[in-house]
């Protein structure tokens, strides 16, 4: 084991950790979201291909995840916005992440229906 | 009257305090190794006993070449932060019994400084961040003063908080933002900043604020609270980075 050990850090750390990680990710759906919605201006009939091929299953897994990474990106990022503008903000970041992750989880649940109902219609009938 | 017999010497030896912990310590000796290689120590300690205490021991007893930082070994002088079990904490103040001596401790040099030995590390950066920030009175009247310099019971309890930092670096070296760019000024220099900034009798808190408005200033803080759990002090650290950055927004401090 030559190499150092992880900096434990708690919850600040890893809730920074999870926010870039939900940054990159979604900076690569924009990236991929671009070129899709521009393929429309070089052939309508190109885009329609490209999007049908979206109405999979697994596509629609990711687009659960999509959801995942852009809620908590969304919810985390006011809670950093609250770190540094609002005076008590540094005392209360522990309980406000919390709460971001609570919300999180019910926004998250409320979305497996509208977001993979479609998927489950095809997989397992209906 | 007969004279009380100490009978509990047999007792007392039987209910030792000492437990067998193993210490898992970084050596690195540039003269040996380019790589820095994992030690084991096993030694008999009491739990009551803080982790220098363990380090004092293996230098004494068991290795002399292990190399450390420590001066008064009493959480004031800064010296011996280092990184036990994953954190940054200070070996003087911190007790095996609140590290889970069944497992062996870990310790490693404070990361984000070039580690010289062992477990010292090269801190000029650390200080030059420090020097950076101008941390000294400053006042426009420069001539010597005749009286002292006075000052509200509140306006010196605003700054109260970032007076406390005894520059041990537990902080600055626990960011990750600093492990990745060392131009980082780092959380002890803008605690230090903090501290004349908010400082009534100052007088070049714009100044102050200038220096922390660059690139590797106050906007790099990403808000981890890493320093914040690492100050062995117990300063607020993030909350003091964040006033700073309200007051370069405010112009108000």
């Amino acid at each position: 084991m030559p190499a150092g050990t992880l900096y434990r850090g708690r919850e600040g750390m890893w809730s920074w950790v999870a926010h870039r990680v939900t940054g990159v990710l979604i900076f690569f759906f924009l990236f991929v979201h671009v070129l899709d919605t521009a393929l429309v201006r070089v052939s309508p009939e190109a885009y329609d291909k490209v999007v049908a091929t979206y109405k999979t299953p697994i596509v629609a897994l990711l687009e659960y995840g999509l959801v995942a990474a852009i809620l908590f990106h969304a919810l985390n990022g006011l809670r950093v916005i609250a770190v540094d503008f609002w005076s008590k903000g540094p005392r209360y970041q522990k309980q406000m992440l919390w709460t971001v992750v609570g919300v999180w989880v019910v926004l998250m649940a409320g979305a497996i229906y509208p977001v993979l109902g479609h998927a489950a219609r095809v997989l397992f009938g209906s | 009257m007969a004279t009380p017999v100490l009978d509990k010497v047999e007792a007392e030896a039987s209910a030792s305090p000492y437990i067998t912990v193993t210490f898992r310590i970084r050596r690195f000796n540039p003269e040996v190794s380019a790589e820095a290689v994992w030690e084991d120590f096993q030694l008999e300690i009491d739990p009551k006993e803080r982790v220098l205490d363990g380090l004092h021991k293996i230098k004494w007893d068991l290795d002399g070449t292990l190399t450390f930082r420590r001066s008064c070994a009493h959480g004031i002088c800064g010296s011996d932060a280092m990184r036990i079990n994953g954190r940054n904490r200070l070996a003087c103040k911190t007790l095996i019994k609140d590290l889970n001596p069944e497992k062996p401790i870990t310790v490693e040099p404070i990361k984000g400084l070039t580690v010289l030995k062992d477990l010292v590390v090269d801190m000029e950066p650390f200080f030059q961040a420090y020097r950076d920030v101008m941390p000294f009175l400053i006042t426009k009247e420069t001539n010597e003063p005749t009286r002292e310099r006075l000052q509200s019971a509140e306006d010196r309890a605003r700054f109260d908080d970032t007076t406390k930092c005894i520059l041990c670096a537990a902080c600055t070296s626990s960011c990750p933002v600093f492990w990745n760019d060392g131009q980082y000024f780092g959380p002890a220099a803008i605690v230090n900043a903090h501290r004349f900034i908010f400082d009534s009798r100052d007088e070049a808190g714009e100044q102050r604020l200038e220096i922390l408005n660059d690139r590797d200033g106050v906007w790099r803080c990403r808000t981890t609270f890493n320093c914040t759990d690492a100050c062995p002090r117990g300063i607020e650290v993030t909350k003091a980075i964040a006033e700073v950055k309200k007051a370069l927004i405010t112009r108000r401090f």
